[in-house]
């Protein structure tokens, strides 16, 4: 298996690696560089948990060759937070129990933050629509709803 | 000081600080120096002779240690396990395949992809042999047999209550009605799917197991039981469940996988991971469901029922997986009366083998409850049909009374509290029921569809009292230990196992409440079975109604100490003592007081002679009933006459799970569970073809719900507490995903019902409804 030396920028920070042509952007993350808070939920780009920002752009990085990260940004859950103070994103989803058992919350959090560039005061179609892409489990939405929408207000008055 | 946040406070949740930073600790998240990964071959054929397993290939692959294969488990008789309803399951088969995407052989490697390229490289020589796939033909004679251990594909035959007065009410009512509902196979499909970590300690003979478990004492029993034979015994055995992304009661039984892990293990003296994929979670793990079920209900033409009658035909798949209760082959089923005053009763169920996975787990369900709810709420629907009345009014009619409980149903259980009018009523005034029955009207008029559907449930969880329930002999209580520390802070462990519900944040309530330390100095710990009391696990509602019952009895255990030395400190009386949350006084004297901080400093620096210092107490809870969690749903559904989709319009939940411990999280429980009632409601199933291959392995054939999809909730609530529990709490993890099904198919069918309809079964697809109109010649073109 031919391997290839990629430098990629992971949460503004650079890191270089020796990978297998076939290595996955999410298990370069998660086993290569111990970032596991991006989850792998279904391996058919379905489920969402391994959505993280690439150049900007949410993507499902379980069908995401880490080769193609080469000379890319990418965003996980561990970005958000900066200096120890939560992104309000991560405090929308604390305060209106927009979690319960947290597997998909990082890649519902990455997906919010694409969402809330585009649509910085979304309706609630635009939030249901935009994280259509990631799918939950425990809370049936609503609670997400709320908490990107708490997180918008929080941005707007930032 | 702190406020308390005891019951009744939405405190917010104290495990969010680690899930919003990405900071859990799920399975996949650990790695071990010197781990090697596990992956499974799989069988394509769903019933097939294993001729040979060759190997050479796959260990020739740089990086691939080994290949274990059934024969090399049968050396140390662990080729097979028990289940936990006392049937057998292969872990690996000698030479026999009995469903599609069973375990084959397992191949070690030094990562995963190798571990991959290994399960590839095995090559397996398969004779297909005949394969019966629908249960009712399994039951035929000359059916393929599944299992050559056998007589037949019946596994079991179960019937429950008084046979003989049943029939002979049917013979004289006045009414009956019939119909066959199949509820079906569905998977719970919880984001984060199962593994392990095995790590064997050869020096020491002892063994950890982290894994996917919502009951990970049972589990520590289990593997003790079946591998004492290889010298491993119960101490040196250790469990620990991390955070676990949703259960939802898929992690409840033993899969192969981890027992391959642990035999690779002790094999290689290596950890070992195992993390299943998707398409193994769903074509091999446990599924819910699955029970063809034909109701009878009998009564008089003024709408009283008399009795009902249920014969289920119940598809278990190669071997019976189901996690029930062992005494309950078909779980609670018997709790099909339904909120209903039936005088007689009967209901049987037979078990039945056929080439498909195994299981029968309870899908976000207390045993088998969904299904017989959801057969009852039908049946109510189609009664009052028949008799002309409105299905609301019906209900009133014929619904348990308030004053009725306790109250003890035709089936033997006794209902502990309720008061369905008042949950109902509340539910029709939320959604303006008399308006939506107008509107309905002028629309049909119009020739626009529009129905109405209600489900007024009665659930049955927190099993259970040991007298009749347990798992493999294990009654069926649960534990709390507590520990005051010097400080007034405390440590309080668990014998259940969160998947999401919140327990480090409502357990401390409950204990706030009863001790009067704030719930944030409570520090709450589950999952590891060398540190938490012995229980049985988390699933089938029984947290709340079990250990949250245990958290309240140590907790007044505690209470009880304190105040002896409340009353050594303040010289007095200790039956002049007077409780208040927080803190001991003097009754008439309220300034003269020992708050419970400065007894708990005492009992560590200044305890009475004579009594053992230390504040802390364990209790295990035997509870003794179940608890009757209720509620009414009313949905409103348009349908599409173009195009069959159905749309909810609106959807009222009335829930009363008795007192609430912390209102948000039920909410989030509530919204969680009706999710997971619509989606096999509108979307989930899985089927397979003549041959046995899966329909549904993955989330491109699997449909769970997104947030487009998923209705708007709109939420209600009653309280009846539980007069049993100490806390009158009842449970509601599951309430919705029980109820909520029934209410949406008998929209489906009320707007349907003036063309001939009586029944769609779920899941109600658009194709499914556009069937059903061009079949009666009302697609909008026709």
């Amino acid at each position: 298996m031919s391997t290839h030396h990629i430098k990629v920028t992971i949460n503004g920070k650079a890191h270089e690696a020796e990978v297998e042509s076939r290595l996955l952007l999410v298990h370069l993350l998660r086993e290569n560089l111990n970032m596991t808070g991006t989850h792998i939920g279904c391996d058919t780009t379905s489920c969402g948990a391994c959505t993280v920002l690439f150049n900007g752009k949410p993507v499902k990085s379980c069908t995401v060759f880490a080769v193609q990260a080469d000379g890319a940004e990418v965003r996980t859950v561990e970005g958000l937070a900066q200096d120890g103070k939560l992104h309000p994103i991560q405090e929308g989803f604390h305060e209106k129990h927009g979690l319960q058992c947290g597997f998909c919350t990082p890649g519902m959090m990455m997906t919010t933050f694409a969402l809330l560039e585009q649509y910085p005061h979304p309706t609630e179609d635009e939030i249901r629509h935009g994280i259509s892409g990631n799918l939950c489990r425990c809370t049936g939405y609503m609670n997400i709803v709320k908490a990107v929408q708490y997180a918008a207000d929080k941005m707007a008055e930032s | 000081m702190a406020e308390v946040h005891g019951i009744g406070h939405s405190r917010k949740r104290v495990e969010d600080a680690r899930f919003i930073r990405g900071q859990g600790n799920y399975i996949d998240d650990f790695k071990l120096p010197g781990m090697l990964h596990l992956d499974i071959v799989r069988s394509p054929y769903a019933h097939a002779k294993i001729k040979s397993i060759k190997t050479e290939k796959a260990l020739a692959t740089p990086g691939v240690l080994a290949v274990i294969d059934g024969k090399t488990l049968q050396k140390y008789n662990v080729h097979n396990m028990p289940t936990l309803m006392s049937d057998t399951q292969n872990v690996l088969p000698i030479d026999t395949v009995k469903y599609q995407y069973q375990e084959v052989a397992a191949v070690l490697a030094t990562d995963r992809y190798t571990a991959a390229d290994g399960v590839a490289a095995v090559e397996v020589d398969y004779d297909p042999l005949p394969v019966v796939v629908d249960p009712f033909k399994a039951l035929e004679p000359g059916a393929t047999k599944v299992r050559d251990d056998k007589e037949s594909n019946l596994i079991w035959h179960w019937e429950w209550g008084d046979k003989d007065k049943t029939n002979q009410d049917f013979d004289k009512a006045e009414v009956t009605v019939k119909e066959n509902i199949y509820i079906p196979r569905i998977h719970v499909a919880s984001i984060e799917t199962c593994g392990c970590i095995a790590k064997w300690d050869a020096t020491n003979a002892h063994l950890t197991l982290w894994m996917t478990s919502q009951a990970p004492h049972v589990i520590r029993t289990v593997v003790a039981l079946i591998t004492g034979h290889l010298g491993l015994s119960e101490e040196r055995i250790r469990i620990i469940s991390p955070d676990i992304g949703g259960g939802f009661g898929g992690k409840v039984p033993a899969y192969p996988g981890y027992v391959i892990a642990v035999a690779a293990s002790i094999v290689t003296g290596a950890p070992v991971k195992w993390i299943e994929n998707r398409t193994e979670n769903l074509a091999a793990d446990s599924f819910g469901r699955d029970y063809h079920i034909t109701a009878e209900l009998a009564g008089k033409k003024d709408g009283t029922l008399t009795s009902l009658r249920f014969k289920t035909i119940a598809d278990h798949g190669y071997t019976d997986a189901a996690a029930q209760p062992s005494k309950f082959p078909a779980g609670m089923f018997h709790i099909c009366t339904g909120s209903y005053d039936f005088k007689n009763a009967f209901v049987e169920v037979d078990g039945v083998y056929t080439n498909k996975p195994p299981g029968g787990i309870a899908y976000r369900c207390s045993f088998r409850v969904t299904e017989a709810v959801h057969a009852v709420e039908r049946m109510a629907d189609l009664y009052a049909r028949e008799v002309g009345m409105d299905p609301a009014e019906f209900r009133m009619k014929n619904f348990i009374k308030p004053e009725q409980f306790p109250y003890k149903s035709a089936l033997g259980w006794e209902y502990d509290s309720g008061n369905y009018p008042a949950a109902l009523r509340k539910a029709m005034d939320m959604i303006g029921y008399e308006g939506l029955r107008k509107e309905q009207a002028e629309k049909r008029a119009r020739g626009e569809f529009m129905g109405i559907g209600i489900s007024s449930f009665t659930e049955i969880v927190g099993a259970g009292p040991s007298k009749d329930f347990d798992i493999l002999g294990l009654k069926m209580f649960d534990s709390c230990e507590i520990r005051v520390h010097p400080t007034g802070k405390a440590i309080a462990r668990f014998g259940t196992k969160s998947q999401g519900q919140g327990h480090e944040t409502t357990y401390a309530q409950i204990i706030a409440e009863e001790l009067g330390i704030p719930s944030e100095h409570i520090k709450v710990e589950e999952g590891d079975t060398d540190t938490a009391p012995y229980g049985v696990g988390t699933y089938a509602s029984r947290s709340t109604p079990v250990a949250g019952a245990a958290a309240a009895i140590a907790s007044r255990k505690i209470r009880e100490k304190a105040k002896k030395i409340a009353a050594h400190l303040l010289e007095a009386n200790e039956d002049d003592l007077v409780w208040e949350t927080g803190r001991f006084y003097v009754k008439g004297s309220p300034d003269q007081s020992k708050t419970i901080q400065e007894i708990a400093f005492a009992a560590y620096t200044n305890h009475p002679q004579g009594m053992e210092a230390g504040l802390e107490a364990v209790d295990y809870y035997d509870p003794p009933n179940l608890t009757f969690p209720f509620g009414s749903y009313i949905c409103v559904v348009d349908i599409d006459r173009g195009t069959g989709e159905v749309k909810i319009r609106r959807f009222v939940a009335v829930d009363d799970c008795g007192v609430r411990i912390n209102p948000m999280i039920v909410e989030g429980q509530i919204h969680g569970g009706l999710t997971m009632g619509f989606a096999p409601a509108m979307m989930e199933e899985i089927t397979y073809d003549e041959n046995g291959n899966i329909h549904g392995a993955n989330f491109m054939d699997y449909l769970l719900p997104t947030a487009v999809e998923t209705p708007k909730w709109e939420l209600g609530e009653t309280v009846t507490p539980s007069p049993h529990h100490p806390i009158g709490a009842k449970g509601v993890g599951e309430s919705a995903t029980v109820g909520a099904p029934a209410a949406i198919a008998n929209a489906v069918v009320d707007a349907l019902w003036h063309l001939g309809v009586r029944n769609v079964d779920i899941p109600i697809t658009a194709r499914k409804v556009w069937e059903v109109l061009h079949k009666h010649g009302a697609t909008l073109e026709e």
